[in-house]
């Protein structure tokens, strides 16, 4: 297939053949990473700018690294230092990035919606790192490509997401990814912060953890959001890692070949326990490595080709 | 319409005498096979260059290490493609430091590949010399390269085109020549 | 002396829906005649209205003028000639301005320059507590004196459960009316869409529909407590609607009212993130859609009210969830609302009550909703049938913030007219007078 998509901003509307179109040419950035010298210069000369108008070092991280290692210039800018607090708006503040002709925006905003409108105004690439509670394709893709790594395959896998799914973008993208691709997915949590309507994409949701690890094929948990929550939507913390946290245990009821995920960071002893997150079932590890080969994918099919900024 | 003709003009069995014409050569110029390494250019030169693999095992009776690279990141013409192409897989499982690389192709025409392939190699290490050996020389040189060991000499025109058939079983390998001509009235 | 001949006259609080002609002077209905001609030795201007329907002009009684103190949105004069346009003659304007209209000053300053530069009457809404803080009740006597018809918080709701109560048990006894923004304001908060599938895909955070519920739960059952006069308003969902009908048959003198917008779209117009489909309360599910036409439909929601709430383009030229709340309706209200007629359920007699009988009765406006003799001439020449599409080019109030822009429409107000002006025409031949 040709890849024609001029923007990453979700992956609502990813065909199946381009999801594996993505994870096979990761595939072939995956092999870079293992050379000496980790850098190639397919994006030489191109300009990428992380535009981040939310905390976050990991994410922003791995695309600066994906984008350096395709020899791209990265330029950072983030909210808290910038003209934002002067009360510019995210038009403005976007457009005036453009005016200085990156090739690729990497936009992360707590707005759902924000990538896309920026989309209708700016004429050069943009990857969305995550909207609000809307998307964050990228992990979507490297979550797909870590399970088909630990596993061989995604179709009829039982995978368990538990956490704080009303707020999760995170779970949003996998549930395309790896749902289309087949997956049985079980979503569990706090009944108020999984609505049953999630069984409206096909996802079986319960509010019984065991009933969500058993038989699992991969386990995937979610960082618990305390920043996120402006009213408690459950009493404490004790209280969510007692009903909620997953624990040796626990964990014995999956498959005997089960698989941990965790988009990170994680807290320690509140939904995973110390011991599990460093276990030989975790791949949280394997996630952020497949994070910089997916980047660099859709960096390289996003950029690699005829010059968006002109 | 264009009207393309095609000629035949090096079937398997011709392919066969000349590819164990160029292994003998390698072998002769390098004095053995000993710090050889084979490198096939994606794709068209890794059939090529197992089949040398082969031969130097039947000749010398050493196993030659042979890898594989894609120039597709390296090409210096990935901005005017309005498309992403397609990536390939490079596979060098071996260390090339201080070896005498055989770099390995079907076609040998702009040059501009065997420059992406010879930076990728200083990628991934120091080799002590890079030989290229190609099966067919086609002409039409953009870069200053040229090769070491050359199966046949082609003389072509920039609008025909070379095919070399190494797909499927060496009974069916071939080399083609393409000539598109105008069709009256164009 | 002006005649209007030949067209349907609905007027439903006569009791008249037949062809006739409609005889004002000195700015007030003078005669009604029957037939299609004028009047032996009738001299004077005539319109000739065949083929269109006569109404009284129409009312809107929930309007955002922004004036004073956000005039680049919308002012006076802008905003009553956009009413003018959509065939409204009276329009009842929020107190949200700034200053507040918690004063007798600013609704005398709204009053005065409606009648100097507006192309429509009117009828400032004042707030119902001082500063729309939800702490103290406004002088409501002396407001009303100064000309305000009614008395709102609209744009915040009266959060205090206790000062809805003084205020619904202080007014009764002067009969004045309270409108009511009615929602839960924390279940609300953080919200941007109605809490349903669409919000939910498109990662919006959601506004529950038991927040509309419970408020208008709270306030007529305070109603009930207190004897007062209430009004909900822009009805959007389910069980606000169901809830109105008890109060109804409980006998209770609560009204309500509800927008164009929330009997024709629903929240599958946010799609794309679409800035031009958020208002306050939000477009909900199909389902509430349904409702609000059923209440339209059986006579439980009494009036059609656009909120017409200009916005300029740079805060909804934004991502979803910073854009302002609110889309401009008046140019609209008609083709939209003689969309229920579709259904086969809605009487043209029927819109005309939804559309100015019933919000004059409302909100006690004399002289206005019907075109009985002595009445005010304000009247209306709709043509149910003309074909045209809402454009930008042709919005005339000074915001451009709708979802119908672009819409092919059925159904237009032609002629305005009011106190015997003709405010607003695009019929060959009626010129608006200066």
């Amino acid at each position: 297939m040709e890849w024609k998509r001029r923007h990453v901003l979700g992956l609502a509307d990813f065909r199946v053949e381009e999801m594996e179109f993505v994870i096979d040419t990761a595939r072939s950035m995956e092999e870079i990473l293992t050379r000496d010298i980790k850098k190639v210069p397919a994006l030489r000369g191109k300009t990428a700018v992380n535009l981040f108008f939310e905390a976050s070092t990991r994410t922003r991280t791995s695309f600066e690294i994906a984008g350096k290692r395709l020899s791209a210039d990265v330029v950072n800018f983030s909210s808290a230092t910038s003209s934002v607090t002067k009360g510019e708006t995210l038009l403005d503040t976007a457009k005036n990035i453009e005016a200085m002709k990156p090739s690729i925006l990497i936009i992360r905003h707590p707005a759902s919606g924000a990538p896309y409108f920026l989309s209708r105004f700016v004429s050069c690439s943009i990857i969305n790192a995550g909207d609000g509670a809307n998307e964050h394709p990228s992990q979507g893709l490297l979550d797909l490509y870590t399970i088909l790594k630990a596993k061989g395959k995604i179709k009829d896998l039982k995978i368990a997401i538990i956490g704080d799914i009303l707020h999760s973008r995170v779970v949003r993208s996998d549930l395309h990814s790896l749902g289309r691709m087949g997956a049985k997915l079980w979503l569990c949590g706090p009944s108020t912060l999984v609505p049953k309507e999630m069984e409206r994409t096909g996802a079986r949701v319960t509010y019984d953890i065991r009933e969500a690890v058993k038989d699992a094929d991969v386990v995937m948990m979610l960082r618990i959001q305390l920043e996120r929550q402006k009213t408690a939507y459950f009493p404490s913390l004790r209280e969510y890692s007692k009903m909620f946290g997953l624990n040796r245990s626990l964990f014995s009821l999956a498959r005997e070949d089960a698989v941990i995920l965790h988009p990170g960071p994680v807290n320690r002893g509140v939904e995973l326990s110390d011991e599990l997150a460093d276990s030989a079932q975790s791949r949280i590890l394997n996630q952020v490595e497949s994070g910089v080969a997916v980047r660099m994918a859709l960096l390289y099919l996003l950029a690699g080709g005829y010059d968006a900024s002109h | 319409m264009k009207k393309a003709s095609r000629k035949v003009i090096l079937d398997a069995k011709g392919m066969e005498r000349v590819l164990s014409r160029l292994t003998h050569e390698i072998l002769e110029k390098n004095k053995g096979a000993e710090d050889l390494v084979l490198v096939g250019i994606m794709s068209g030169g890794v059939p090529l260059s197992k089949f040398i693999q082969e031969k130097i095992r039947t000749i010398e009776g050493l196993e030659v290490p042979a890898g594989y690279v894609d120039i597709t990141l390296y090409r210096d013409d990935l901005s005017r493609a309005g498309y992403q192409p397609r990536l390939k897989r490079t596979e060098i499982p071996f260390s090339i430091d201080e070896k005498k690389v055989i770099l390995v192709d079907d076609v040998l025409f702009t040059g501009r590949t065997i420059r992406a392939a010879m930076d990728a190699l200083i990628d991934f290490g120091r080799p002590r010399n890079i030989q290229l050996a190609v099966l067919i020389d086609r002409g039409h040189r953009e870069l200053p390269i040229r090769a070491d060991y050359v199966g046949r000499n082609v003389p072509t025109s920039r609008n025909e085109t070379v095919d070399v058939a190494v797909g499927g079983s060496r009974e069916d390998w071939k080399v083609l020549l393409n000539e598109s001509t105008p069709a009256k009235g164009e | 002396m002006l005649l209007i001949k030949g067209g349907r006259v609905i007027d439903p609080a006569s009791k008249r829906d037949e062809t006739g002609c409609i005889v004002l002077e000195s700015g007030k209905v003078k005669d009604f005649v029957q037939g299609d001609q004028a009047p032996k030795g009738f001299e004077g201007r005539v319109i000739d209205a065949s083929g269109k329907w006569i109404v009284p002009g129409l009312v809107d009684m929930h309007v955002h003028l922004r004036e004073p103190g956000f005039e680049w949105k919308e002012d006076i004069r802008t905003g009553t000639r956009a009413a003018a346009a959509g065939g409204f003659t009276s329009v009842a304007c929020m107190a949200n301005t700034k200053p507040v209209n918690d004063n007798p000053e600013v609704t005398r300053y709204i009053r005065e320059k409606a009648m100097r530069e507006g192309s429509a009457d009117v009828f400032p809404v004042a707030a119902v507590s001082r500063g729309m803080e939800g702490k103290e009740m406004s002088d409501y006597s002396e407001l009303a004196e100064a000309g305000a018809v009614a008395f709102s918080d609209d744009g915040k709701p009266v959060e205090s459960a206790l000062l809805m109560r003084r205020a619904l048990e202080y007014t009764k006894a002067f009969g004045f009316l309270i409108l009511s923004h009615a929602e839960d304001a924390e279940l609300c908060s953080g919200g941007a869409a109605h809490e349903g599938w669409t919000a939910h895909r498109l990662g919006i955070p959601g506004i529950p529909s038991a927040a509309e519920e419970v408020a208008i739960a709270r306030d007529i059952l305070l109603a009930r407590q207190t004897g007062g006069r209430l009004h909900i308003q822009h009805i959007s969902t389910r069980m606000g609607v169901d809830l109105l009908r008890m109060a109804k048959r409980g006998g209770l003198a609560v009204t309500g009212e509800t927008a164009p917008h929330y009997f024709t779209l629903t929240d599958a117009s946010l799609e794309g993130y679409n800035t031009n489909a958020k208002m306050n309360p939000p477009l909900r599910g199909e389902e509430d859609r349904m409702a609000v036409l059923e209440g339209l439909i059986d006579g439980t929601i009494d009036a059609i009210a656009t909120d017409h709430a200009p916005h300029e383009d740079y805060v909804k030229r934004c991502e979803f969830i910073a854009a302002a709340n609110g889309i401009i309706g008046l140019e609209t209200a008609v083709p939209l609302s003689l969309g229920l007629l579709a259904g086969g359920k809605v009487t043209p007699s029927r819109i005309v009550e939804l559309l100015c009988a019933n919000p004059a009765r409302i909100l006690k406006l004399s002289g206005k909703g019907s075109l009985r003799n002595g009445a005010d001439a304000d009247v209306t020449v709709i043509d149910p049938d003309a074909e045209w599409e809402y454009v930008e080019a042709d919005v005339l109030s000074k915001s451009r913030n709708s979802p119908f822009l672009g819409w092919k429409l059925r159904g237009r107000a032609v002629a305005t007219i009011r106190g015997g002006r003709v405010t607003h025409s695009i019929m060959s031949g009626v010129a608006v007078d200066a």
